[in-house]
């Protein structure tokens, strides 16, 4: 009997999965449901007997869909896949625990100094490097430490914590329970955004298994969902948000790591960054940190999206070019007209042109032209974009989702936004982009966290303002 | 709201005189502050005010306003002072010409959402904002009309303050004063970004959790919160420093001034006892001082059926002295005696325990600390040799573990209540022995480990079973009992706390607690680490009341729990003086300090200093006195600041006793219920005219302040002065300072106590020795004060009161938050918005069984009397107790309680009283009775 391997993803499920599912099981093969692989402009993509078929429609026409063997795909074949090895490969339940049990008798030192060898920084935003996180948790005596997942992914155009943990969540459980071994914590806690209930359904089964299979015993899990709130995945928002209270952003010092989730130590890290720890203990910190560039080490998972031909998840060290991705994997735009601009790093991002697109993607080259690597996600405009439009998005993006507690971002969103409108129906503008010169300023140097803080950033790339 | 006082910004660093030193520089001047400290404390205490807005020395740091931005030489960017700790060897620069930009940048943003109204805004000259626009230099706000909260409605609601959200700049200082100050989370903030905004959770701050404490309207930096007297007054612009005259936790005030209004009272930041929080009655209920009511002249009359006639102040006192001498001559020197009131200052309570002892020339003065306290003084006395709580209230702060007993200090000791709150939220422990489900049990963030609901009457058993628990399963601290106590009366005391009868299992069928809750409530006594016990009227208010005080003294020794901060035995004293009435020596058998009269020394020291002779037989006790008033013997009475009639137990035989005299004196506010059967009524003085002091409930002296000149023309020591005068014994005291001296000179636990001292140092706590000169925080440290602790043995007598068929429930009264006492002073304020009448808590099973539905009228019939009063179903009280508060004089609470009394001391057993409940539809005989007394009564005053 042939395998047919069908992704239960959320893309995927959308786009008639399930039924293809059905479908191919009434025709007698053995239906498995995987993870998506992450080519979007092939989904819903089936693999049957390892030759891949996409997008299908019509399992009555599959040969004009062919994509050949599944490891031949261009697009897949050019990746450097470390995060998302399994995931698509693999039914998400079908979980050898062996490997993860012999890690977890490592010296938590040693696991440590693995991660610090590895260069791993955060994949949430931020960029931080991981050891000290690590090491700060590991050497705050309390009798509690958490592990928190920040899986609260919001940023536009992104998904890739969506499909490792639909895909491979046992990824993200061996991440967990070695940063808990590694920092001395008996408890971690997944922050799932409630837009996301396939994932949450699929991770509580993952849990439930983990926890049959004894791997939850000195520590366990547990996944919280969200309430719909974009600041909340900013980090001490969150935890407040699972301390039960409003989702307010809290001063630092203490950071999270000193006094964090009900003020205990805690290490919060996005899913992404845990996902790639089974990969460095399992090759080693430095095999890890000779993929990259520089700081920017190991791969990222970068995820194409918005106006562009083939949106994908691409993960790739860190130095490949936006314009390679764009065009290479992307197949440029999708409406086939010029590329207008670029907004890297989520809605908090540059507005890159045409003209930058040769940067490599680096943290410290991305900031070299004031933007930034963000969480992955890549949004593709073409020439019709109205950068103006996009400025007064940015803030009032900004005025929707400020927590409203500090000032430059309670009433600077709203004040930038009003600001903009005057600006498109103004004739000569100056006046007002004088004063949105200053609010950036302001917001930038002022606001309490980057969600203010980093909005000039969309701002200032859009009106072309220094 | 600032009233002159410095704002670090935020609070020292708890524990400060152990943490490190820092040292960094600010704009170029070196400071060294704690390790922890803000770099916006450090800058303030350099002298350099950094400009905030959400940041108060009161509240932790929060970081939302982002004016407070410095730089930090090395750093990048900008960082907010506030929330920043300092590090060593750091430079920071509060000011320069980009951080300029920044803060003029975020007060633009905060003014284009904010009324442009400052020359007609209440808070106009008193508003951080207002002032913040001027020390950032904000001189133009380019931002156009875009959306605003401007139109947004005020809530009027509460009496006190009203709430303006269109002032508002959602710094979050109200919610979180509620949070962290006073501890009832009543306040949140709703909505998101631009949409955040102060709510209550209910539709008005009057409908909601609010306790109107204040604590939010003084955090408040705009006119937004903002208190109704200053609405209607303006900002005041004199401060006088004094105490105020509710509950005995005693807080300090500033009374605000304008000319002679008063125009608010804020908490006092120094205050030893209240850190500058307060409780709505301290805060807002003075309003009384001023009441239409007040009687400001004084007057006479031969017969209690007969008008008043104001008269001069000569007439008056030579009337009382005329009336006092023929009564003496015709019926003895005994004949007459008189009360001082806990609710004066120690000087007027000196002054007249003087006169009565030594003008009257008889022992025949008691003080209202009878009906309350008085257990409290005895069976510490006997145990541990002070008649006093052993900490402060600071101490707190250091205990693991509070056990709450009888008393019920959210409503009764709000501020006090507050701080307890705050260590409970920091992991303390909490047992709670109440009949009723008080808010400590569960409020938000709060929760006892333990609630033990006895029945009333059993706190003797329940104290003895926690003893055997510590004794059989040997949790006793053998180093501190073998090294602190008396050894023999401590083996007597294991062998009885052993004996069977005393185990959780016996007494759980008296006291209706499970024995498996009393041992677990016990073992976490003994062994949480530093266990604090607080008490109030349900323990002493009891026929074994001074019996329970020694139980609890012996449980504390037994465990340790004495002489170091966190632990002890603390008293919470009803009302602001009482323990300092007690000191002043105003018990018929005491002189000051807690001394017995017939110690033949110490009464030549008096005879020698006093220039008369003092009998060495104990006078008689209020409850004495009222018999002997009914027997005939007892013939004049001067009563100081209490209102017999409606405080003390047994009402119809309180009257009896009154309408039997021949001359009741009353020195009051108001014409109140004792007034109604007095010859002579001498008006007296509210706090804010006094000068002098109060005693608190952790032997705190506080300086009471002069506010405003006194209304009636004389302070009331110079009144009881000048009665004595007038009886022919010379008083010639100058001022209440000289009195102090005297005090002080006599009573060795106010030693060196001078009002210099208090306006030197702000208050200090007795005694004040040679090794302590400013006071002595906790007592009994190395030894107890009497030498070695001595245990009590505690046996069980049940109170002769007991629930039986005719009579089913027990009855068992209290007070709440907004009223206090007899009423006298919160009926006369807007607290009757709260509660302008008693009602009688009855659980769902026993109102189901007789009918009764929330807000029926019903009759409460004891032994003694009845009452109809309003009653409300609810599961605060346990099925079989029912309860009720004693603030209105029409609903006449003491008509039913008892004159059961305790055997030491005779505090009358208010808390049990053994009734039957039934719905009713009109008022008790004994209430239509007074409400023909009160319209006749009201009829005699003079008309004005």
């Amino acid at each position: 009997m042939s395998v047919a391997k069908v992704p239960r993803e959320t893309l995927a499920v959308a786009l008639g999965a399930d039924e293809l599912a059905a479908g191919l099981a009434r025709a007698g093969h053995e239906v498995v449901r995987t993870g998506s692989y992450g080519l979007c402009w092939a989904e819903p993509m089936i693999e049957i007997d390892g030759i891949a078929y996409g997008p299908v429609t019509d399992l009555a026409d599959l040969e004009s869909i062919r994509l050949g063997p599944v490891e031949a795909i261009p697009e897949l074949a050019r990746q450097e896949r470390r995060v998302f090895d399994r995931c698509g490969r693999v039914d998400p339940f079908d979980y050898d625990p062996a490997w993860l049990r012999s890690q977890l008798d490592c010296d938590p030192l040693e696991i440590i100094d693995e991660i610090e060898a590895s260069g791993l920084r955060g994949r949430g935003g931020a960029g931080f490097p991981a050891h000290i996180k690590w090491r700060t948790v590991h050497d705050t005596p309390a009798d509690e430490k958490y592990v928190v997942v920040n899986a609260d992914e919001g940023d536009s155009g992104t998904f890739a914590d969506r499909l490792i943990m639909e895909g491979d969540p046992f990824r993200l459980i061996e991440g967990m329970l070695l940063a808990g071994r590694a920092v001395g914590a008996g408890k971690g806690i997944v922050y799932l955004r409630s837009e996301y209930p396939l994932a949450a359904e699929i991770f509580a089964r993952a849990m439930e298994a983990a926890r049959d299979m004894g791997l939850l015993e000195t520590f366990d899990i547990e996944l919280f969902v969200g309430a719909g709130a974009y600041i909340c995945g900013e980090e001490t928002s969150l935890l407040e948000s699972l301390e039960g209270k409003r989702g307010e952003i809290r001063a630092k010092p203490p950071v999270p790591a000193v006094a964090g989730l009900f003020g205990k130590p805690t290490l919060v890290h996005n899913v992404i960054t845990l996902c790639a720890v089974s990969d460095i203990l399992d090759r080693g910190g430095r095999d890890y940190a000779a993929l990259g560039v520089g700081a920017s080490t190991g791969t990222m998972t970068f995820q194409l999206a918005g106006n562009v031909k083939k949106g994908a998840l691409i993960e790739l060290p860190f130095g490949v070019s936006l314009r390679a991705l764009i065009e290479d994997w992307g197949g440029g735009t999708r409406s086939g007209r010029p590329l207008g601009a670029v907004q890297v790093g989520g809605p908090l991002g540059a507005y890159l042109k045409e003209e930058q697109l040769d940067t490599p993607m680096t943290y410290e080259a991305l900031a070299t032209i004031g933007a930034g690597v963000g969480h992955g996600g890549i949004v593709v405009f073409d020439d019709t974009v109205d950068l103006v439009r996009q400025a007064h998005y940015a803030f009032a993006f900004c005025a929707h989702e400020s927590c409203g507690k500090c000032t430059p971002c309670r009433i600077g969103a709203v004040r930038g936004r009003e600001t903009v409108e005057e600006l498109m129906a103004s004739a000569q503008g100056d006046d007002e982009l004088a004063i949105i010169r200053d609010l950036c300023d302001v917001m930038e140097q002022a606001s309490l966290c980057q969600m203010g803080g980093m909005t000039p950033i969309p701002v200032r790339s859009a009106l072309g303002l220094k | 709201m600032r009233n002159g006082d410095l704002d670090f910004g935020t609070p020292a660093v708890p524990g400060e005189e152990r943490a490190g030193r820092v040292s960094l520089t600010v704009d170029g001047h070196m400071v060294t502050v704690p390790e922890g400290t803000s770099i916006m404390r450090a800058a303030a205490e350099a002298g350099i005010p950094v400009p905030k807005l959400c940041a108060t020395d009161s509240l932790r740091a929060f970081g939302s306003c982002r004016l407070c931005l410095v730089e930090i030489e090395g750093r990048r960017g900008l960082h907010a002072s506030c929330t920043e700790p300092v590090t060593e060897g750091i430079a920071v620069q509060t000011q320069n010409e980009h951080i300029a930009d920044i803060r003029r940048g975020v007060m633009e943003l905060y003014i284009s959402d904010h009324p442009l109204d400052c020359l007609t805004c209440s808070a106009n000259g008193d508003c951080e904002l207002q002032d913040m626009a001027g020390a950032v230099g904000l001189r133009e706000v380019r931002y156009q009309d875009g959306e605003s909260h401007l139109d947004a409605d005020e809530d009027a609601s509460n009496p006190y303050f009203s709430f303006d959200p269109s002032k508002c700049i959602v710094c979050s200082r109200c919610v979180r004063a509620c949070d962290e100050v006073q501890g009832t989370f009543a306040l949140t903030i709703d909505g998101r970004g631009f949409d955040a905004s102060v709510k209550t959770g209910a539709d008005d701050f009057f409908s909601s959790e609010c306790v109107s404490c204040g604590a939010c309207v003084q955090a408040c930096p705009t006119a937004t919160l903002m208190e109704k007297s200053v609405i209607d007054h303006g900002v005041p612009d004199r401060v006088v420093k004094t105490t105020c005259a509710y509950c005995g936790v005693g807080c300090s005030f500033k009374a605000e001034l304008k000319g002679d209004q008063v125009v608010r009272m804020t908490p006092d930041k120094d205050g030893f006892a209240n850190h500058g929080h307060s409780c709505v009655k301290g805060r807002f209920a003075w309003g009384y001082a001023n009441h239409r009511e007040r009687i400001l002249e004084p007057m006479i009359r031969d017969r209690i059926d007969e008008p008043w006639r104001a008269v001069s102040w000569d007439e008056a006192i030579d009337h009382a002295a005329r009336r006092l001498k023929a009564i003496q001559a015709e019926h003895g020197t005994d004949s007459i005696g008189g009360i001082t009131s806990s609710r004066c200052t120690n000087e007027e309570v000196w002054v007249v325990m003087k006169m009565i002892r030594a003008a009257f020339g008889t022992n025949n003065v008691d003080t209202c600390a009878r009906v309350c306290h008085s257990p409290t003084g005895y069976g510490l006395k006997q145990t541990f040799g002070t008649s006093a709580g052993t900490q402060n209230f600071d101490s707190v702060a250091h205990s693991d573990l509070m056990m709450v007993i009888g008393a019920n200090p959210t409503e009764g000791h709000p501020v006090f209540a507050s701080q307890m709150k705050r260590r409970l939220r920091q992991g303390a422990k909490l047992i709670v022995a109440d009949p009723r489900r008080i808010d400590l049990v569960r409020s938000p963030h709060i929760e006892a480990d333990h609630h033990l609901p006895l029945l009333p009457g059993t706190n003797v058993p329940l104290m003895n079973a926690f003893a055997h628990v510590v004794v059989t399963e040997d949790l006793v601290d053998h180093d501190f009992v073998g090294e602190r106590c008396d050894p023999a009366s401590f083996e007597e005391w294991v062998a009885f706390a052993a004996r069977e009868e005393n185990s959780p299992e016996h007494v759980a069928l008296d006291t209706g607690v499970p024995a498996e809750d009393l041992r677990a409530a016990a073992r976490l006594y003994a062994t949480a680490g530093n266990a604090a016990i607080y008490y109030g009227l349900g323990v002493t208010e009891h026929s074994q009341g001074s019996t329970m005080v020694m139980a609890m003294a012996n449980l504390a020794m037994a465990t340790g729990n004495i002489g170091r901060p966190g632990v002890g035995v603390n008293p919470l004293r009803g009302q602001n003086n009482v323990q300092g009435a007690c000191d002043m020596g105003s018990f018929p058998h005491e002189l000051s300090g807690n001394r017995p009269i017939g110690d033949d020394a110490l009464r030549a020291q008096f005879q020698s200093a006093w220039g008369v002779e003092i009998g060495e037989e104990p006078g008689f006790r209020i409850p004495n006195m009222l018999n002997a008033a009914c027997a005939g013997e007892f013939k004049a009475m001067f009563i100081q600041g209490e209102d017999l009639a409606q405080s003390d137990p047994n009402t119809q035989h309180v009257e009896e006793a009154l309408a039997a005299m021949e001359c009741v004196i009353v020195q009051d506010l108001f014409l109140n219920e004792t007034a109604k059967f007095a010859h002579v009524f001498l008006p007296g003085t509210s706090f804010l005219e006094k000068d002098g002091t109060f005693t608190n409930a952790e032997r705190r002296i506080n300086r009471v302040r002069p506010v405003m000149a006194s209304k009636t023309g004389m302070e009331e020591w110079e009144v009881a002065q000048a009665l004595a005068n007038a009886l022919g014994y010379p008083m010639e005291y100058a001022s209440a300072s000289e009195i102090m001296d005297e005090v002080a000179s006599l009573t060795p636990t106010f030693a060196n106590v001078s009002f210099e001292l208090l306006d030197r140092v702000g208050s200090v706590q007795w005694p004040c020795t040679d090794d302590a000169p400013a006071g002595t925080p906790i007592m009994h440290r190395e030894t107890f004060v009497r030498g070695k602790g001595m245990f009590v043995l505690t046996d069980y007598q049940p109170t002769e009161e007991r629930a039986n068929r005719k009579f089913p429930l027990l009855l068992t009264t209290g007070r709440v938050l907004t009223q206090y006492n007899v009423g006298a002073q919160t009926r006369r304020t807007d607290n009757v918005d709260w509660l302008n009448e008693d009602v009688l808590e009855i659980h769902p099973a026993d109102a189901e069984l007789r009918g009764v539905r929330e807000g029926d009228w019903v009759a409460v019939t004891s032994r003694m009397g009845e009452i109809s009063l309003r009653a409300t179903v609810t599961e605060r009280v346990v099925p079989g107790v029912v309860y009720t508060t004693f603030h209105h004089p029409d609903t006449g609470t003491n008509v039913v309680t008892t004159d059961l009394s305790d055997w030491a001391t005779n505090c009358p057993e208010y808390k049990v009283t053994a009734v039957e409940v039934r719905p009713a539809n009109h008022r008790s005989s004994w209430q239509e009775t007074f409400d023909v007394r009160l319209t006749e009564q009201t009829d005699l005053l003079p008309h004005t």
